[in-house]
């Protein structure tokens, strides 16, 4: 959904560049027209036009593209990242990222310049989501970096290496203001389950207390104790025990 | 019988003074230390005094033809015959001891035969069961088999709808009637109820049986994890906590309506409802402040007022069931997590246990004692499990009802305090949990249910 919104998006910012580029150009031969210089003595030279397209203008990775370009009045023209050209050619190129061919036409009558975006779609790159639009970002992405804490035994402290996780954790909600965090608390499957849910909610609330601390607004972290009731690993023993004994954040959607 | 008594057995040979006084030394010492720890002796109601009472139980005479007869017939005997056995105040004669009569009336019976030899019974229980037109009719007597002149003690006549279940609860009444007139006056609890959790692969409901485990039925559909069940004292509401979108809240079933009515959420977790005496009151643990505090509210959920100010999680309130006066909860505000018991209103908080992990208290219907789970070793590799504890509250000396029958938990005392029901399992896996009944010495343990089953709460009548 969001990939096919940035690509209309980006077919839009091609189609208005174009646009764009053919308007300045408009304009230019216009200042030309009351040039000031135009009426001193009579020029010696026109000033040069440029124009470039491409077909098509997206692709996928490995895809060519037919770049197509027409200049006028133009001494030298060079193509940035393909280098001097003839004043009108045509040439095929296969870019792997997406590329704008800049292209620059000088003249004794001035310089002219003209662009074409050429946008190459990448399949599915983890891309770093975009959160103008209140995109919360991947499951993925969000658990890279806010990684779940760790408790002792009966123990509801943070230990030092969930302050390391809480504070990447923070500096990852700062930089994602869009992004709500509900903080699931977890125990292990000893004891009472009623004390294990009471247990569970001070674990959760060690957590957001800490994310709080760390900056993050408390209107956007939701505590929720489960206790021993969604066992995370069903094993009888300490590292099963100790995977069990968390606060997990997962994305409030 | 409830009184493990301690007996020092140092026996000394002439010695000198210094070896005679060394061991008396260590005596003292050691009854010193026992004291803190002391398996002391005290009694519960299960030991009233006198010596049980032989009773013996006739099959009862079948007095129709209708071909519903037998079988109801043979519910009912066995029926009756285990909710005496069961009672906790009876030694009852075993079937094979006793005279192959089956006296459907007074006129019919020899007592003599029955206070004799084998069965040597103080009193008898006898009477004829007929199904007739649809309904059970079923005279049930009760005589003092020592009495020759005045024998009966007891005469009771029912009349019901035919069913399976209608001749159990028969039996189950004029079981009741039975141990009332020979227990002290003490409401026997062959008519009370169980409510429970059934665990069935991720969903956790309430269900509910009779005393015995007969006729377990779900009360709860809701699809999701509900646990806690507690009944009010009138059994017309069921208060619980269940898991929903905002975590666990308190929720409220009405019986008399069959179906949910409304209780008011709160932030946070809110679990582990607890019913005062009277019925107008709940207490239950709330973390609407962001720490699990005790708090009360009335009955639908308003005034809600906070008990317990303290960090760390304090929760499985539960009344006096005596009073109405005090509340018995878990506190993790010193570590691990102990049973304290303080005033409704947050006053006078006493600690009862020493140490180790104690968690789900259950108040005995005569106030004076804590049934509990306690773990009093617990750590990593350390040895002992968590069995089932009843501690007197006026002197913090308790004893253990359970032993190497894997993890125990959530004790609930029956109503006439002879009884306390249990979840176990023998692995520790709360799946494999089943639901156990003993007497409140601890013997006559029996399982109720198959695995599945935990947290039951006992009715209060």
């Amino acid at each position: 959904m969001n990939v096919t919104r940035t690509k209309i998006n980006r077919a839009i910012v091609v189609a208005a560049t174009i646009i764009a580029m053919g308007a300045v150009s408009g304009c230019h031969k216009k200042h030309s027209g009351i040039n000031p210089n135009s009426l001193g003595p009579a020029e010696t030279a026109a000033a040069p036009t440029a124009t470039i397209t491409a077909d098509p203008t997206a692709i996928d990775v490995g895809q060519s593209v037919v770049l197509n370009w027409r200049t006028e009045n133009a001494t030298t023209v060079t193509i940035d990242g393909i280098g001097p050209v003839n004043a009108n050619g045509t040439q095929t190129v296969s870019p792997s990222t997406s590329t704008n061919f800049h292209l620059t036409a000088k003249g004794d009558g001035g310089t002219a310049e003209a662009n074409v975006r050429v946008t190459v779609r990448v399949p599915e790159a983890p891309t770093v989501p975009s959160n103008e639009n209140g995109d919360m970002g991947s499951d993925e992405v969000f658990h890279q970096n806010v990684k779940d804490v760790f408790f002792d035994y009966d123990s509801y402290d943070l230990r030092p290496d969930a302050q390391t996780s809480i504070s990447q954790a923070a500096s990852y909600l700062a930089a994602h203001p869009a992004i709500k965090v509900v903080i699931g608390g977890y125990c292990d499957d000893r004891g009472s389950a009623e004390y294990n849910l009471a247990l569970g909610e001070n674990r959760a609330n060690s957590a957001r207390t800490a994310l709080v601390n760390a900056g993050v607004a408390a209107s956007r972290l939701r505590v929720i104790s489960y206790g021993k009731e969604k066992q995370f690993c069903t094993e009888e023993n300490e590292s099963c025990w100790q995977q069990n004994r968390r606060a997990q954040f997962s994305l409030d959607r | 019988m409830f009184s493990p008594v301690r007996t020092p057995t140092h026996s000394r040979a002439r010695l000198p003074f210094w070896m005679t006084a060394m061991p008396v030394l260590l005596c003292l010492l050691l009854s010193g230390v026992s004291t803190l720890h002391a398996q002391d002796w005290f009694k519960t109601s299960t030991s009233s005094g006198a010596s049980s009472i032989r009773i013996a139980v006739a099959d009862f005479k079948p007095l129709s033809s209708d071909p519903q007869t037998v079988p109801f017939k043979q519910t009912f005997d066995k029926t009756l015959y285990n909710d005496l056995a069961n009672a906790g105040i009876f030694d009852v004669v075993s079937k094979s001891l006793q005279p192959q009569a089956t006296p459907g009336a007074p006129a019919e019976i020899s007592l003599a035969q029955w206070a004799a030899a084998p069965s040597s019974a103080a009193m008898v229980a006898f009477g004829g069961f007929s199904v007739q037109g649809g309904r059970i009719i079923c005279n049930g007597y009760l005589f003092d088999a020592k009495n020759a002149q005045y024998p009966q003690v007891l005469a009771k006549q029912y009349n019901e709808a035919a069913s399976e279940d209608s001749a159990r609860q028969v039996a189950h009444r004029f079981a009741d009637e039975i141990i009332f007139r020979l227990g002290g006056g003490t409401p026997g609890i062959a008519e009370t109820k169980i409510y429970y959790v059934k665990i069935a692969g991720g969903t956790k409901e309430i269900w509910a049986m009779d005393y015995d485990g007969a006729n377990q039925h779900p009360v709860t559909h809701l699809g999701t994890i509900s646990i806690s069940p507690r009944i009010s004292p009138d059994n017309s509401r069921l208060a619980f906590s269940s898991l929903g979108k905002h975590g666990f809240q308190i929720r409220m079933y009405s019986l008399l309506l069959n179906r949910m009515v409304s209780f008011p959420e709160a932030g946070g977790t809110n679990l582990s409802p607890a019913w005062s005496p009277d019925g107008n009151n709940v207490a239950y643990s709330s973390s609407r402040t962001g720490d699990p505090e005790i708090w009360i509210s009335d009955a639908n959920g308003s005034l809600a007022r906070r008990i317990t100010s303290f960090r760390g999680p304090d929760v499985s309130p539960v009344y006096n069931p005596k009073t109405g006066a005090q509340i018995a909860w878990v506190s993790g505000r010193t570590g691990l997590p102990q049973i304290y018991i303080m005033g409704t209103d947050g006053s006078g908080v006493q600690r009862m246990t020493d140490g180790g992990y104690a968690s789900s208290p259950s108040w005995s219907p005569n106030g004076q004692f804590l049934a509990f789970a306690w773990n009093r070793k617990y750590g990593p590799g350390a040895p002992g499990g968590q069995d089932i504890y009843v501690m007197e509250i006026a002197t913090k000396r308790w004893i253990q009802l359970t032993h190497d029958q894997g993890p125990c938990d959530f004790p609930s005392w029956s109503p006439d305090g002879r009884h306390i029901v249990y979840a176990s399992s023998a692995n520790g896996r709360t799946a494999q949990n089943k639901i156990w009944t003993m007497l409140a010495d601890g013997t006559q343990k029996h399982e109720l249910t198959g695995v599945g089953a935990d947290m039951p709460n006992w009715s209060w009548k």
